[in-house]
């Protein structure tokens, strides 16, 4: 036996997001789905622990014995993280956190996303920090859609956020991880869970993303918008089961040339 | 009085509370949250909050998103 060199492996520690152990590391959206029916089937099939919501006015003459998304989704059985998607500034970005609190009885984990623009809806930082730093002031545990932009990523660790959530590409677009160098950077230095938010389009870009060593993975369209969102959502449990395998396992150094696998001695002709 | 919920004007009866409002609305055990001019009203409460001519209510709930 030839000596291993001495590899240090990543530390192998369960997803922990503001003081709460999580089994799966991947968090999923209710968005897009066609139906409550196919939303409830679909995060079951994913595994997650950890849903996202939206918060909109609740239509004035409706049908009072619609189902409501949280009779499916129970409060009781997962983690609901209500976003702050549709703000474009701080101020409405705070009243949306507020607001949700109070409908999940005073539940203070959420997900912040204040955007920039309607094309890429790409983040913007300054109001993002803006409503981080208020929210965090009135007792909200932050998870925060950012840039990957490694520096802004510690900013926003220092001011207390729980969770660092860049983006791999603009939601809803399904281009995968765009930078992998950026979010590799932003993992090697944060102290609290990075969760790539948006981006994936489907499995082999969750993994990839979990090779990098993110502690998790949000995603909504890739299950949503796949022709089977029940069989994409087991497939993201797997890839980010794998990833994650693939990452605490340490992969071999990438060579330039071929290394053969079959022992050269012993050979007959 | 009138009063806007949630960017539609309604003319409601003076002194009506978010409780009779929400009564009204048939929203009664469904879970809403309620905004006055901008600020929270706590669920507990919708029974003495009453409304005033000119107020903007905006009551909202869960749904689907990512």
């Amino acid at each position: 036996m030839t000596d291993k060199p001495d590899i240090q492996l990543p530390e192998d520690k369960p997803l922990e997001i503001a003081g709460r152990i999580y089994q799966s590391r991947l968090l999923v959206g209710t968005g897009k789905y066609h139906d409550l029916m196919e939303t409830g089937h679909a995060i079951e099939a994913s595994g997650a622990e950890i849903v996202t919501v939206a918060v909109r006015r609740t239509n004035l003459g409706q049908n009072p014995d619609e189902p409501n998304l949280l009779d499916v989704i129970s409060p009781k059985t997962y983690t609901i993280l209500p976003n702050t998607a549709g703000c474009y500034t701080a101020k409405d970005a705070v009243r949306t956190c507020k607001l949700a609190r109070e409908l999940l009885d005073g539940h203070d984990l959420v997900k912040l996303e204040v955007l920039g623009e309607h094309k890429t809806l790409y983040p913007n930082m300054p109001e993002t920090l803006t409503a981080a730093e208020e929210l965090i002031k009135d007792g909200f545990k932050v998870m925060v859609y950012c840039s990957d932009d490694p520096l802004l990523a510690m900013r926003l660790e220092e001011m207390g956020c729980v969770a660092i959530m860049p983006l791999g590409a603009p939601i809803g677009s399904g281009l995968g991880i765009q930078n992998r160098y950026n979010i590799r950077l932003i993992v090697e230095n944060a102290k609290v869970p990075v969760l790539v938010d948006a981006g994936v389009g489907t499995a082999s870009d969750a993994t990839i993303a979990m090779e990098l060593g993110c502690d998790g993975v949000l995603m909504n369209t890739a299950i949503a918008q796949a022709k089977d969102p029940i069989k994409m959502a087991n497939a993201m449990r797997l890839a980010i089961e794998a990833g994650r395998e693939a990452y605490l396992a340490g992969r071999m150094p990438k060579k330039l040339y071929a290394s053969a696998s079959s022992p050269i001695d012993g050979t007959f002709f | 009085m009138q009063v806007q919920v949630n960017g539609e004007a309604m003319e409601l009866p003076n002194g009506v509370t978010i409780a009779a409002l929400i009564d009204h609305l048939a929203l009664t055990g469904k879970r809403v949250a309620v905004e006055v001019n901008e600020d929270i009203v706590p669920r507990s409460q919708h029974p003495e909050f009453t409304l005033n001519d000119g107020d903007r209510v905006e009551l909202v709930h869960a749904i689907g998103g990512g």
